[in-house]
């Protein structure tokens, strides 16, 4: 069994295929979709997990990226600049999953990777601007 | 007092490196378990410390003359306005400056990415910043306008000056209406979905010296990371404001004007800030050593978070409307623990001051003290406390057709 959050990029001529269907149907993968955008250039991007047998995940791969998607791994969608981090902790009210959080009782800021769903609230509401994420994310706000 | 110490004697022991020093935090412990007396006889300085949001910052810049000679009406540092209304080439550049390009609120909520906080952690960070001026040229000062670049290290003076820092307490803030607001404390949720609190708690300076009975005029103190002085009570200073049993202020109450030299800070301490939808600010790190006179200001000193309480107050419709009132107390213990009693339901709750900073700064003023390399100050004069019976005062509505000195 494998489970894996991962990030798929559709570009504009396939974005209205019904993709996930197929992957679904052909691939009996288990899909939860987190966050779904089109943006203005009609490049559509999913965040999603996918969980189900290691084969049947390998082939799902092989064949988006044969459609033309480009897939990449969740976690690398949000970085914390730690060295930008106050440790004010601002972020850790505003981050729906607790993936910021403070660490009790030092109050140190952490941030836990696997449980950041890429909602992106974090960005804005840093103070210190500490989190960011890639450059090409933002034709996506 | 049973313990009676000066200042004098402390900085004896502190030049033989025999002086002890605990932090705020550390001292609490010891105090519950020695009581005040022992405590008082064992410890010499308590440090304290706060690394939090600090509007009501900024710096003074000599930016030196340029030649030919400018006298300067306009002035803009990255393309952030500086008041330029003192001398010819004086500067004040305050940490909320924002640029006239800035597109504010206009796009809300803005983002403010770039204000006087991050010029002033660009310069102390050594980087080259910009530097435009403009002027109407007189004989003595023909020149009308420079565009330039300026480092900290080669301009003349840059005093981080500001008016007023240090709050003692402040209040808690929720949002009681039905959309997200965006304010100085920042983003609060709809139908109190959030709490923002912004000071150290048991750590922060005038909360372990709450009468102001040490630290005074000329007060040495860790400010941005390197050394710098009281220079006055700060603006809005309210000492007479309510307190608990144990003279704690229940309500924002103290504060500090604190000036320094900006060339020996770091930007390590010195941050510029951007609050989504309100605007940029500098976060200011600060730690205050309280020497131990004897055990009354022991006693002070082993102020805990339990024993501090905070007013929570509404930022939708009472704190811009300037209304009184709040929706009771919590203490900073409650706030720390992520979660606080209100209404009837539970609110998370979040700090805007690093807590885990003002640590680090009085572990540093501790090291400082003991290595022998800071000595502590007489206040020449004492600032205004309880017993001066201040009203703060807000702004009068009148008529401006009407005035009674015609």
């Amino acid at each position: 069994m494998v489970k894996q959050k991962i990030v798929l990029r559709f570009p504009p001529n396939i974005v209205e295929q019904p993709i996930i269907y197929m992957m679904i149907k052909d691939f009996d993968l288990m899909v939860n979709i987190l966050r779904a955008d089109i943006n203005p250039r009609k490049e559509g991007r999913l965040m999603m997990e996918v969980s189900g047998e290691n084969a049947d995940y390998q082939r799902a791969m092989a064949w988006l990226k044969e459609q033309g998607l480009i897939i990449t791994n969740l976690e690398q969608q949000i970085i914390w600049r730690e060295d930008r981090c106050t440790h004010c902790g601002a972020c850790t009210v505003i981050c729906p999953t607790g993936a910021l959080h403070f660490e009790r009782p030092s109050m140190n800021v952490q941030f836990d990777q696997d449980k950041c769903i890429v909602c992106e609230l974090c960005l804005r509401a840093c103070p210190a601007r500490a989190m960011e994420t890639p450059i090409d994310n933002a034709l996506f706000r | 007092m049973k313990v009676n110490r000066s200042i004098e004697e402390i900085n004896a022991k502190i030049k033989k490196g025999k002086a002890v020093v605990l932090t705020a935090e550390a001292v609490i412990d010891l105090v519950e378990q020695k009581g005040s007396i022992e405590a008082a006889a064992s410890v010499d300085v308590v440090t304290t410390g706060t690394f939090g949001p600090m509007c009501s910052s900024g710096v003074f810049l000599n930016v030196g003359h340029s030649s030919p000679r400018i006298k300067l009406t306009e002035a803009y540092l990255n393309g952030v306005p500086a008041y330029a209304g003192i001398a010819a080439v004086d500067l004040y550049l305050g940490a909320t400056a924002l640029p006239a390009a800035d597109p504010a609120n206009r796009n809300y909520p803005g983002e403010f990415l770039y204000g006087g906080g991050h010029v002033i952690e660009d310069l102390v960070s050594g980087k080259e910043v910009r530097f435009e001026g403009f002027s109407y040229g007189t004989d003595c000062y023909p020149r009308r306008k420079v565009d330039t670049i300026i480092r900290l290290d080669e301009i003349n003076e840059a005093t981080l000056f500001n008016p007023r820092n240090a709050y003692q307490n402040y209040n808690v803030a929720v949002n009681r209406g039905e959309k997200t607001i965006y304010t100085y404390m920042g983003v609060l949720k709809p139908n109190l979905g959030n709490a923002y609190y912004s000071t150290a708690g048991q750590l922060s300076p005038l909360f372990n010296d709450p009468y102001l009975k040490t630290i005074g005029l000329g007060t040495r103190i860790f400010l941005g990371g390197g050394i710098g002085y009281v220079a006055w009570h700060g603006t809005q200073h309210n000492p007479s404001a309510a307190r608990t049993d144990k003279g704690i202020p229940r309500d924002p109450a103290g504060t500090l004007a604190l000036i320094g030299d900006l060339k020996q800070m770091n930007a390590r301490w010195l941050r510029g800030l951007s609050f989504l939808g309100y605007g940029a600010t500098l976060q200011v790190g600060l730690g205050i050593p309280i020497p131990i006179l004897n055990e009354e200001i022991m006693q002070y000193c082993a102020v805990r978070d339990d024993d501090i309480i905070a007013p929570v107050t509404d930022y939708y419709k009472d704190y811009p409307n300037l209304e009184d009132g709040n929706l009771g107390y919590v203490s900073y213990a409650e706030l720390k623990s992520g979660l606080i009693n209100l209404e009837g339901g539970k609110i998370p709750t979040a700090s805007l001051s690093s807590y885990a900073g003002a640590r680090e700064i009085a572990i540093t003023l501790k090291e400082w003290i003991e290595s022998g390399r800071f000595l502590l100050t007489e206040p020449s004069t004492k600032l205004p406390s309880a017993e001066a019976d201040i009203v703060l005062k807000s702004m009068p509505q009148r008529d401006p057709e009407k005035r009674e000195d015609d």
